[in-house]
């Protein structure tokens, strides 16, 4: 299994200019997106509305085709919003690199098991669903030799990553705010993306 | 089985939307709004976003706007129903400007409301404090516009209700 910080620290390596749509666990203040990753004015935290990362990044990757776009999910987000993975293979940006962060429970909502985390495979599913490349790693060092080819290919890909349950048991309200959240984001992305209204 | 007769056709919505430098319209197809899909398709200055449920239209119509772009979502009522977390989360709460084609399924002036998709969607869309307009023919079309230009002005979700079959 791979940690979820080094596995955001690779990406976020490999990223240039591209945009990060995080959620839940690669959205968390503790372990998450806001505190590590080199370019906070490219990362679109998206809390609010569970499951729905994958859709946002697919209207920003229609909306900047010539820039990557990255969306960091979890899987008991994507298990809310499986029709995302048709909706996305059918609408087909091949700017777009779905990274699926499997860590088999419900992280920060205090660890639960996510329905069918022993028996559903998320490879296969993204294969069916019809991404245009499909890639799964399930230990650091195969991802980080594999992160290169997986980057490069044409999208939507999909990454597949077997990551630790790191777990969140502090109810919402008690938790410390993360710096950047989706009304920042919101606030000042365009004009980092250079959107003229 | 009765029909309504046919007053609001594709082309008066679809001009509106192009008034109004419209790029995408994000979709899920139903009943109240199949006539449009051949016209959709066939203009050049929109692209369709199609998606498998509702709620995924206002979380893409989200990522468009926060990348520049000015899109529309096209639903049933029914479909707003479905997607209650997307318009709170991704709608109100971020202040997008977010307009949505609703065909208003089971809307009728005459005798009693039946369906429970007509009877619940202007309470639903009350209680969320959305504006609303009604569109019944080719004279209505231009609320598109007003609700267009009323979710720019406030940042907030503005809702049009398609109360009529389209025309071909």
């Amino acid at each position: 299994m791979i940690d979820n910080i080094d596995a955001v620290k690779l990406l976020d390596s490999k990223r240039g200019n591209a945009v990060f749509v995080a959620t839940m666990n690669a959205n968390n203040v503790h372990f998450g997106l806001p505190t590590i990753t080199s370019n906070e004015k490219l990362d679109f935290p998206i809390s609010g509305a569970m499951s729905k990362a994958s859709n946002v990044a697919l209207g920003l990757a229609l909306a900047q085709p010539d820039r990557k776009i990255f969306c960091l999910d979890g899987d008991g987000s994507l298990l809310m919003n499986l029709g995302s993975m048709v909706t996305i293979s059918n609408t087909a940006p091949k700017n777009l690199i779905h990274v699926l962060f499997n860590n088999k429970v419900y992280a920060v909502t205090g660890g639960q098991p996510i329905p069918g985390a022993e028996k559903s495979d998320w490879e296969g599913m993204a294969k069916s669903a019809g991404y245009a490349n499909v890639f799964s790693f399930d230990n650091l060092e195969d991802l980080t030799n594999g992160i290169d080819e997986a980057m490069a290919a044409v999208g939507p890909v999909f990454i597949h990553l077997v990551v630790k349950p790191e777990i969140e048991n502090t109810p919402v309200q008690f938790r410390t705010p993360a710096k950047r959240n989706v009304h920042t984001a919101i606030a000042d992305l365009p004009e980092t993306l250079g959107v003229k209204r | 089985m009765t029909t309504q007769e046919v007053i609001l056709h594709p082309a008066s919505v679809v001009a509106e939307l192009k008034k109004n430098n419209i790029s995408h319209v994000v979709w899920l197809p139903d009943s109240e709004t199949n006539f449009m899909f051949q016209l959709l398709t066939n203009e050049p200055s929109l692209s369709l976003v199609p998606v498998c449920r509702e709620g995924e239209t206002m979380a893409v119509s989200a990522g468009l706007w926060v990348g520049g772009k000015r899109p529309i979502v096209l639903i049933q009522n029914t479909g707003i129903f479905e997607s209650g977390d997307s318009i709170r989360g991704l709608g109100l709460d971020i202040n997008q400007p977010l307009v949505m084609l609703v065909g208003y399924r089971g809307w009728s002036r005459h005798g009693l409301t039946k369906d429970s998709a007509a009877r619940f969607i202007e309470h639903i869309l009350h209680a969320w404090g959305i504006s609303y307009y009604l569109i019944e023919t080719d004279e209505d079309a231009d609320r598109i516009s007003l609700a267009i230009e009323e979710a720019e002005r406030t940042s907030k979700p503005v809702a049009v209700l398609v109360g009529t079959e389209f025309g071909s």
